[in-house]
């Protein structure tokens, strides 16, 4: 009987122990998840409502409609192997003079202006240009900016889905 | 033990469901035998002023880098390719970093900075359209002791990964 009991309570202590884990791991994640919900939007997290996914841009450039003004902020190189048809070369927004640049395209704009950001140097979270242009954009009044979403790259996420790409040195 | 296997179960797919769902792995691509091609020939003066000629690399095996200082997962992966040079230098490993900076002062403070113990040289379209073009940084290339290129590695290392294809390729002298 003692030893049934023992089995019992070993049992009851291995299903308590699981359970605990359990609940941990449902309390950490959700502890990141809350965490990434409280990054500001203008730290453009994936799913923000501010960023545009490449096939979305693809359609719109496409269409017959109005068209957003698109404004490429990464390196140089990148900009001359490959860039969106009509994108207009800012240069990197980490930089300051690149930055400049861009304060002073976007100073003629009407501040309701469709405009769409990208780079695509490096995997989303590690570009140290979409964001300083965002918030620029931000600060100068811009209120229907978006940022191109791109995971990975833009070699990844749209040259080698075969989206439209024209070659050429920044004017 | 049966509640046992299937708690641990769930608790294995939530882990595995959010790792999947946080986590960017960079692209891996091996070449068949057949279409690997030629890395293209470079000859080019480094950093420290050296003349450097991929061509004359043959009979190693070569990891062709491309990055750039201000690219944040570039830089990082920085300290491991030296580890990887001092570690398989004497098996007949090389590295070549392709700087794509546009501003040179920023990479030579890096390359000073991290003692660097492999030639860095600055890149250009030229370089970039030979390897197919590079639309992303970091990215890099496994070249064999026979100059062709076995793999591309495209986004954040996995060094696991590009290890075991150092060490395959130095051991199957190709």
């Amino acid at each position: 009987m003692k030893g049934i009991e023992n089995r019992l309570h070993g049992r009851g202590g291995v299903a308590a122990a699981l359970t605990v884990l359990v609940v941990t791991c449902l309390a950490l994640i959700a502890a990141a998840q809350s965490r990434g919900n409280a990054i500001p939007s203008s730290e453009l997290p994936p799913g923000s409502p501010e960023l545009i996914q490449p096939e979305e841009l693809v359609k719109t450039l496409a269409s017959r409609g109005a068209k957003p003004l698109v404004l490429y902020v990464g390196p140089r190189f990148l900009y001359a192997q490959a860039h969106i048809p009509g994108a207009e070369f800012i240069g990197a927004a980490s930089d300051p003079q690149s930055l400049d640049r861009l304060r002073k395209r976007a100073a003629a704009l009407p501040k309701n202006s469709r405009i769409v950001l990208y780079c695509g140097c490096c995997p989303w979270e590690h570009c140290p240009n979409i964001r300083p242009a965002f918030k620029e954009l931000q600060k100068m009044g811009f209120k229907n900016v978006k940022a191109l979403y791109m995971a990975n790259s833009f070699g990844a996420d749209w040259a080698e889905k075969g989206y439209p790409v024209e070659k050429g040195e920044a004017r | 033990m049966k509640k046992a296997a299937i708690a641990v179960a769930v608790v294995g797919v939530i882990i595995a469901l959010y790792v999947g769902t946080h986590r960017h792995a960079g692209d891996h691509k091996a070449l068949s035998s057949s279409a690997a091609a030629m890395a293209p020939a470079l000859t080019m003066v480094d950093l420290s002023g050296n003349k450097i000629e991929t061509a004359s690399y043959r009979g190693k095996v070569v990891l062709i880098n491309f990055w750039a200082a201000w690219c944040t997962p570039c830089t990082e992966e920085i300290p491991q390719f030296i580890a990887f040079q001092d570690k398989y230098r004497g098996q007949g490993f090389q590295i070549l970093g392709i700087s794509m900076d546009d501003q040179e002062n920023a990479l030579r403070q890096f390359y000073a900075k991290y003692q660097m113990n492999y030639p860095v040289v600055i890149g250009n379209q030229r370089i970039a359209q030979d390897y197919g073009g590079i639309l992303g940084l970091p990215t890099s290339f496994l070249v064999g002791r026979d100059g062709r290129i076995q793999q591309k590695y495209a986004g954040v290392t996995d060094f696991a990964r590009l290890e075991h294809d150092i060490a395959a390729l130095l051991q199957a002298g190709k």
